[in-house]
């Protein structure tokens, strides 16, 4: 089970977001796509979960192609999209929140256990089950979604930029939870960041974006040291 | 007093028939973001239908629940096979506010055309299942009758089902979500596709009520709902568009405004009351009284 | 075609236009005249919509109710205050502006729906409000006389054709003003404005004053339309201003392009055709009595649908595209 992007091709408008991009993410791994803003980053990801079509290529999860699908249904097959800007719904409590990728399983019970175990996870969100999603810190929500995603035991997960607005701290405490995670669930991760130290200090592999093109692919060790790469998105 | 009592109950009674068609519509803009103008074609298709129901069996409460459930049927199919296509094609360009809106207008001059047709233009009746006359109150005649009741309660036992069914369920829950944030909706499971076309089905059923409850007072002819389409549409901007309870709230501040306004000061300000009861609240929150306060990309 | 071309070619071919349209009142017979009247109405209260909701982005439904306003404005000018028949129609046009002015500012804050439904109000609620005030002539309303025709164009000169002649005068400068309007910078700032008024706003464009102002010129053109229809049935009434005809010019505008100036009389001429070409249907295929009545309806409600489907922005951009490919 690996996800193996060829040659994939993404316009948005007039403009080519990316262009011919090419990676692979084997299973178990934690793959983060690091790039400047406008790098094509997010287009990139939400192509993948099937919120945008692509314009040629291909992507496949598993062996079988997830272009051109519906959200919901790559949505349902495992796939799952931690979209940014805090995506949870503010009008709804967190309980309806983390409710919402339940709602279509038919085992109710290990939804319950799910959500236990979200639960054990983010103890603030037990504390806060019966407020608006909107009354939520930052951080509170980016775990909220989170955790709504990890309900529907999804075997890929997409994340889109979790630290962006967040303190320091909560930044470190996210990037620790979702690397445990990967060893603890199983999980294919893809995490898009900005934060490029944070996400190559967690990555197995990371990928490296400009202008919508694959500039450098390798692994998060080798690009953490790589000069260019340091130069250019770690500061030093 | 008795006239003050009238004018309450009547006010009850008014709004309550508003509220209806304005749960219709804001069921409708939630998950839709479309003005349903179609919908008092709707409500008066449905009312035909249990008009028919009627000349042949005789029952009124047969014919209400055939009207409700084919009410139900009319919006799922209308939104599957006329809305759906309609947002395929039109995607960009200025035109994607109006297009929707315009092609219910269109719908609902398609929907009277066909009724004219079948059934023809004269005016039609229904009668009223239960009396009409007056309660009498401390020996007094009030102008609220059983039929006023039967609104009433009829109403109230359909806030309640939907209050029910939007927060106490699964599927409430999906509705919900998908007005909110169809994307996030999306993303977690939900198809957001069936639920928008339910929601129509809901709303189909709102107004097949409203029409069956409101014709008996009235005359059926294809135009018969197009006034309590206008009422109930002001009432859901009143109430803010968002939300359920805001159409209700909405609902009832027009039919207060209204009847009080036609009883004690003069019957012609019928309609001028409405424009002014909504700019009153429209100049003080421009989003309607429950409306977000987010601009929401419409 | 109006937009692209500079000030004086515009104005070169209105005035063409308008000859051919001389010549042409001199050649066809009173009844195509008295359309033709009715057509050149139309399409000054589609280009209204077409400025308020075309160009600045506001969808109003209560073009009726500002029709109305003009309506009775240019009556009660003539009627009451005996005053000259173009002195009434230009009454119309201040009155009505003056109303769209206010009513803009007012809802200046709305949009969407909001706007809408507001407009949807107030069309149903203004007319009844003749029946209000005695001056204004409740139910029966109120005569709209324009007068015979000067003498001295001579005995031929029919009733109709002065119609004729006045309402296509009257569209024709109201259209030339409003198309040098929207070629101008105007024209330009309110396109800015309907596709992304942040962005506008970003620029350094007054959005809140620009809406007014079109809301304000919209109205002039509203109530010159409602003076012109007046004149056509010899009176005001508050049922001659149903809100069904609101919808109506909606349709014809949405019909033949609601974002440019060219298909305004094609509008025209399809809420005036619509009608005949459903009876002729009928005559030739027959039908029973509630198929020819519901017939008009339904062409139109047909012919919108199709149109806001097929040709969203108005059918000149379905020919510019086939052009390009």
């Amino acid at each position: 089970m690996s996800l193996i992007v060829e040659g994939l091709t993404i316009d948005h408008g007039a403009i080519r977001a990316i262009n011919n991009v090419s990676f692979k993410v084997a299973q178990g791994q934690l793959a983060t796509i690091i790039g400047a803003n406008g790098a094509g980053k997010t287009t990139l990801l939400r192509t993948l979960s099937g919120l945008k079509d692509a314009a040629s290529g291909n992507a496949s999860w598993n062996g079988a192609s997830i272009l051109g699908k519906r959200a919901e249904d790559l949505a349902r097959s495992g796939i799952m999209h931690v979209s940014d800007g805090k995506s949870v719904i503010a009008e709804l409590s967190v309980k309806d929140n983390l409710a919402l990728t339940g709602l279509w399983r038919k085992d109710k019970k290990d939804v319950a256990a799910a959500t236990n175990e979200v639960i054990e996870l983010f103890p603030i969100l037990g504390q806060r089950m019966s407020q608006s999603a909107g009354s939520l810190s930052g951080g509170e929500r980016q775990m909220l979604a989170i955790g709504r995603a990890l309900i529907a035991r999804p075997k890929l997960l997409l994340l889109d930029e979790p630290s962006l607005g967040l303190a320091p701290l909560i930044v470190e405490q996210i990037f620790q939870t979702i690397k445990s995670l990967v060893k603890k669930m199983d999980l294919t991760v893809v995490l898009v960041e900005q934060n490029a130290m944070g996400a190559l200090k967690i990555a197995d592999q990371g990928i490296v974006l400009n202008l919508g093109s694959v500039v450098l692919v390798d692994s998060a060790e080798k690009l953490l040291n790589d000069p260019a790469v340091r130069s250019a998105y770690l500061g030093f | 007093m008795t006239q003050f009592i009238t004018a309450v109950l009547t006010s009850l009674s008014s709004g309550a028939i508003y509220a209806l068609m304005a749960l219709a519509l804001v069921l409708v803009w939630r998950s839709t973001r479309v003005i349903n103008f179609a919908q008092a074609g709707q409500a008066v298709l449905t009312t035909y239908i249990g008009y028919t129901v009627i000349q042949r069996t005789g029952s009124y409460w047969l014919a209400l629940v055939v009207a409700v459930i084919s009410g139900a049927i009319i919006g799922a199919v209308i939104d599957r096979f006329f809305m759906r296509p309609i947002f395929k094609r039109i995607k960009s360009g200025p035109i994607v506010m109006i297009a929707p809106v315009v092609a219910t207008l269109g719908l609902l001059g398609i929907i009277q055309a066909i009724i004219g047709f079948i059934w023809g233009l004269t005016n039609q009746a229904i009668e009223s299942p239960v009396s009409t006359d007056g309660y009498k109150v401390l020996g007094k005649v009030i102008a609220f009758s059983s039929y006023n009741l039967l609104v009433l309660v009829s109403v109230a036992i359909a806030m309640l089902l939907l209050t029910i069914l939007f927060q106490k369920t699964n599927i409430g829950l999906a509705l919900r979500a998908s007005a909110y944030s169809p994307e996030i909706a999306r993303l977690s499971g939900i198809k957001v596709d069936a639920v928008r076309t339910l929601g129509w089905a809901i709303a189909g059923a709102a107004s097949g009520l409203a029409g069956m409850l409101y014709i008996p007072g009235y005359f059926l002819f294809p135009n018969a709902m197009d006034l309590l389409l206008v009422f109930g549409f002001i009432a859901a901007v009143i109430g803010g568009l968002e939300s359920l309870f805001g159409a209700v709230v909405g609902a009832m501040i027009l039919g207060f405004a209204i009847n009080f306004a036609t009883t004690y000061v003069s019957a012609q300000l019928f309609f001028p009351t409405a424009f002014i009861a909504l700019l009153v609240i429209l100049l003080l929150k421009p989003g309607g009284l429950f409306g977000s306060k987010k601009v929401r990309n419409a | 075609m109006i937009k692209t071309t500079s000030p004086k070619t515009r104005f070169t071919l209105f005035v063409v236009f308008g000859w051919i349209l001389l010549i042409l009142g001199d050649r066809v017979g009173d009844f195509k005249l008295y359309q033709g009247s009715f057509v050149a109405t139309y399409a000054l209260a589609i280009t209204s919509i077409i400025l308020l909701t075309g160009y600045s982005g506001q969808l109003s439904l209560g073009q009726s109710a500002l029709m109305a306003v003009g309506a009775y404005a240019g009556a009660l000018t003539i009627f009451n205050a005996g005053l000259h028949p173009i002195i009434g129609l230009f009454m119309a046009t201040l009155v009505a502006g003056i109303f769209g002015l206010i009513l803009g500012l007012i809802v200046a804050r709305l949009s969407g729906p909001y706007l809408a439904g507001t407009t949807l109000a107030l069309a149903i609620s203004l007319p009844t409000l003749a029946n209000q005030f005695p001056i204004l002539g409740a139910e029966e309303g109120i005569v709209f006389d324009v007068g015979l025709p000067p003498a001295r164009f001579g005995e031929d000169f029919s009733q109709y054709k002065w119609f004729f002649w006045i309402s296509c005068l009257a569209t024709l400068i109201m259209v030339w003003f409003v198309a040098n309007l929207v070629s101008s910078k105007y024209g330009r700032t309110f396109r800015a404005m309907r596709d992304n008024p942040v962005a506008a706003q970003l620029s350094g464009i007054n959005v809140g004053r620009l809406k007014v102002m079109a809301f304000a010129i919209s109205s002039g053109v509203a109530g010159l339309s409602g003076g012109l229809l007046v004149m056509l049935i010899s009176g005001v009434s508050p049922s001659a201003f149903p809100l069904s005809l609101s919808f109506s010019i909606l349709t014809g505008a949405v019909i033949t392009g609601l974002y440019s100036l060219n298909g305004v009389i094609l509008g025209g001429l399809v809420l005036v055709a619509i009608p005949e070409i459903a009876d002729s249907l009928v005559s030739r295929i027959g039908g029973s009595e509630g198929f020819i009545t519901t017939l008009p309806g339904f062409l139109v409600s047909a012919l919108l649908i199709l149109a806001v489907v097929f040709t969203p922005n108005g059918p000149g951009h379905l020919i510019k595209r086939h052009h390009k490919k």
